[in-house]
């Protein structure tokens, strides 16, 4: 046993590694990135790991592991099991052989996210077991045991940590790295593996004669517990559960839920001993409504009763006013000083030098009244800038321009689409706009990178997760045997020649595809790329702020006069838009 | 035990809450991953809570490190017994985490956000910011400066966590050990010097 300070995805990745997983595939998507990263860079890493294309894929290809008896994992964001539904549901049909988890971050409070889904329902909807750790060393244990789970039950395990969980940091005892013995083989079982309807009536029926002893088994293995200490109780699952032992106070009896589904009799021995009970997990009341269905008379309270909202997260000193809705006594928490709200905000922007920015600025130009569907990616962030009209999910932005274009909308429909989105679940809504005629031009974000996650590398930069090369696809070549007659290549940090072929695309009509091609600054700077930077001539300088409302983060105004920063990283566009010629490259480098 | 305190190595300990503030990119998680490593060496239970992902591209940032906690990483407002701060907008937006006589260690320096330009609103002036903040217990340092003396205006973090030193239950040897071990090692040198000439800066 080693005692490390780790961050909860780190943590979970040690889990892995000491299981020891073979096979770990998925999708970027925050809170989940850095257990892929972490495995990817790990130095004596013994398992085969995988970004995939998306999150459907990701898990396809894991399961498939497990088929041959390896010990998988899949990892992805809540958002990202929507994506991959489709082989989850009917994963629990056909079951596993080696141990496979689902590691689905949720996010509670979207920190990063398009909503707030609770992965615990998918669990059950498909009825298989879910793990909800409430602490970063309790993540660990549960990732690294749930392989074993998966096999003693033969089914997937989904593996559900949250935002707080991914994302604290912990002193965690991580025990020895295990390599592996396990070689894949693929044995055939068509009644198995071919879900034709003969076959899934009875896999079906199979899955659902698993249900008791999983809920049996998850109490025996201790994720289920209680401790009883009068006649009020407090029940919590996930990170709500430390938040409540936090502030707990005494003689109040306390159940902690850290697996799914819940063993009613178990629950029931539990509620029954109990005149007041108070639910406490963070967003779907998936314990809430399994107390209901076994309480006779007892007083419930959470989110059914309106106590506790369904959304956000939570927090200790949320969970004290929880309590005292409840009539729980609990010391109220000291709170002496208010936000201070008369202060500029400071949300996050796009970095100084960003394509994005050159891009969605140069768009607004030339398509003034134009509407703009967009897409999930750092470029959202271009809302800011008037050029994000709507966001929905991955791969959104092709087919909500297609829709609008069938509409009848007479104006420029104009959609921005990275090129990790692209591949994601972009390129169908392209095939489908060509073949359904829809008038819109897509211009593809191209920085060669997952960029918001963390710089994942995806089928574009020409390497691996593993850091292998592979030739780069080319977004090009798919959008023309997509059977788009218009793809232009072009940087936008070439100002004028971009504007001119969006004029050009403006021109014509069907599917219209600019590839607006430029590396991702970050990317540029770790790769020690440097430019020459810019400067202000404050003699010249007529204070018009042109250059200050491109929104660059590396410009500030100081008395009047535009002054460029350290932070400069010589895109040169400010001075592509300076009218009187007051922006010039410096000298030194 | 009161609610506060904790055992380590047979002596009762007090918990203690930090909360460091700042803009994507200056170095909070570095700050706090010093000073978690510091309390894995000490044998400290501690939790740490940090933003990641989208909203670290030059936005508000915030990393909640709880020294002798078991439970959950997020402190509490008005709770924080230190609050660490690399840009003086981002003291002024986090003093609310503070507790009654709790310590402020902040950079003097602060960013201007780009919307404030872009809007024409003036811009929030450094004795306007200061005159926010409680006088006690409070220590103004002019980072920048002290991480070129100890040889780079990266090592601004450090600074600041030097001169916060002082108010931290945990050894400095144990601290500096940890930033041994966390601090790219090119740097090592340097990030020492930064830490010392921090902790000096706060004794006055």
């Amino acid at each position: 046993m080693v005692q490390q300070y780790l961050l909860g995805n780190e943590a979970i990745a040690y889990g892995c590694l000491e299981a020891p997983v073979d096979v770990a595939c998925g999708y970027p998507g925050t809170p989940s990135s850095e257990v892929i990263d972490f495995l990817r860079f790990f130095k004596e890493k013994t398992c085969y790991v995988e970004w995939s294309v998306n999150e459907k894929v990701a898990f396809e290809e894991a399961l498939a592991a497990s088929w041959c008896g390896l010990r998988s994992l899949v990892t992805m964001k809540h958002v990202g099991l929507n994506v991959a539904a489709d082989p989850l549901m009917t994963s629990a049909y056909t079951g596993v052989t080696g141990g496979f988890v689902i590691l689905v971050a949720d996010d509670p409070y979207a920190h990063s996210s398009q909503n707030e889904q609770d992965s615990r329902c998918y669990a059950q909807f498909a009825r298989i077991p879910c793990l909800d750790p409430a602490t970063v060393q309790e993540a660990h244990d549960m990732c690294r045991d749930a392989f074993v789970l998966s096999e003693d039950f033969g089914l997937p395990v989904l593996f559900r940590p949250t935002t707080r969980i991914c994302h604290s940091k912990s002193d965690v005892s991580i025990g020895e790295l295990q390599e592996s013995k396990r070689a894949g083989h693929f044995e055939k079982n068509p009644a198995q593996y071919v879900v034709i309807p003969v076959h899934t009536r009875i896999l079906h029926k199979k899955l659902n004669e698993k249900q008791p002893a999983i809920k049996k088994g998850l109490v025996e293995r201790g994720y289920n517990w209680y401790e009883i200490h009068g006649s009020t109780a407090v029940i919590a699952g996930g990170i709500a559960a430390s938040y409540v032992r936090e502030v707990l106070p005494k003689g109040i009896s306390f159940a902690k839920i850290g697996a799914y589904p819940i063993d009613e009799e178990w629950l029931s021995e539990f509620v029954q001993k109990h005149e007041t009970i108070l639910v406490v997990e963070e967003l779907a009341p998936v314990i809430e409504k399994v107390v209901y269905q076994v309480a006779c008379g007892q007083n419930v309270h959470g989110k059914l009763d309106g106590i506790i909202p369904y959304e956000g997260e939570f927090s200790p000193e949320k969970v004290v006013s929880y309590m005292q809705a409840a009539g729980i006594p609990v010391s109220p928490v000291a709170s002496s000083r208010d936000p201070y709200t008369a202060l500029p905000v400071r949300p996050p922007i796009l970095c100084a030098g960003c394509m994005h920015r050159a891009a969605m600025y140069a768009m607004k130009k030339v398509f003034k009244d134009g509407i703009f569907p967009s897409d999930i990616g750092c470029y959202t962030l271009g809302i800011q800038q008037g050029t994000v009209d709507t966001t929905i999910c991955m791969g959104a932005s092709i087919t909500v321009a297609s829709g609008i274009s069938h509409s009848g909308e007479e104006r420029d429909i104009v959609c921005t689409i990275g090129d990790s989105t692209f591949l994601h679940t972009g390129i169908q809504g392209l095939i489908n706009a060509v073949y359904n005629g829809a008038d819109i031009i897509v211009v593809i974000l191209d920085n060669r990178i997952t960029a918001m996650t963390g710089h994942q590398p995806n089928p574009t930069t020409g390497m691996t997760a593993s850091g292998i090369e592979t030739p780069p696809v080319s977004i090009d070549a798919i959008c023309r045997a997509c059977g788009v007659q218009f793809v232009e290549t072009v940087s936008p940090n070439d100002y004028p020649q971009f504007l001119n072929v969006l004029r050009q695309a403006q021109k014509r009509d069907g599917v219209r595809v600019v590839i607006a091609k430029q590396p991702c600054v970050i990317i540029e700077k770790r790769q020690k790329i440097k430019r020459k930077q810019y400067s202000v001539d404050a003699d010249v300088c007529i204070g018009c702020k042109v250059c200050v409302m491109y929104g660059c983060p590396a410009i500030e105004l100081v008395s009047g006069r535009a002054v460029i920063t350290e932070l400069c990283s010589g895109c040169g566009i400010c001075s592509q838009l300076c009218p009187i010629g007051a922006i010039r490259l410096e000298e030194r480098l | 035990m009161s609610d506060r305190s904790y055992q380590a190595g047979g002596a009762i300990m007090n918990r203690y809450d930090i909360m460091i503030v700042g803009i994507g990119g200056q170095g909070t998680i570095l700050t706090s991953n010093i000073l978690g490593v510091a309390c894995v060496i000490e044998g400290v239970p501690v939790r740490g809570a940090e933003t990641h992902g989208m909203a670290q591209r030059g936005g508000s940032v915030e990393s909640q490190i709880r020294i002798g906690q078991e439970y959950g990483p997020l402190i509490q407002s008005s709770n924080a017994d230190l609050l660490i701060s690399f840009d003086l907008i981002e003291t002024v937006r986090a003093l609310h985490y503070l507790k009654e006589g709790g310590s402020i260690v902040t950079n003097r320096a602060f960013v201007v956000p780009t919307t404030v330009y872009m809007q024409d609103f003036p811009p929030p002036d450094e004795q306007m910011l200061i005159s926010i903040l409680p006088d006690m217990h409070l220590w103004i340092l002019d980072a920048a400066l002290i991480a070129e003396e100890a040889g780079s205006i990266l090592t601004q973090n450090i600074v600041l966590l030097g001169a916060a030193s002082r108010f931290i239950p945990l050894q400095e040897e144990s601290l500096k050990e940890a930033i041994r071990r966390t601090v790219p090692k090119k740097t090592v040198d340097m990030n020492l010097i930064a830490f010392d000439l921090g902790r000096s800066a706060s004794e006055k």
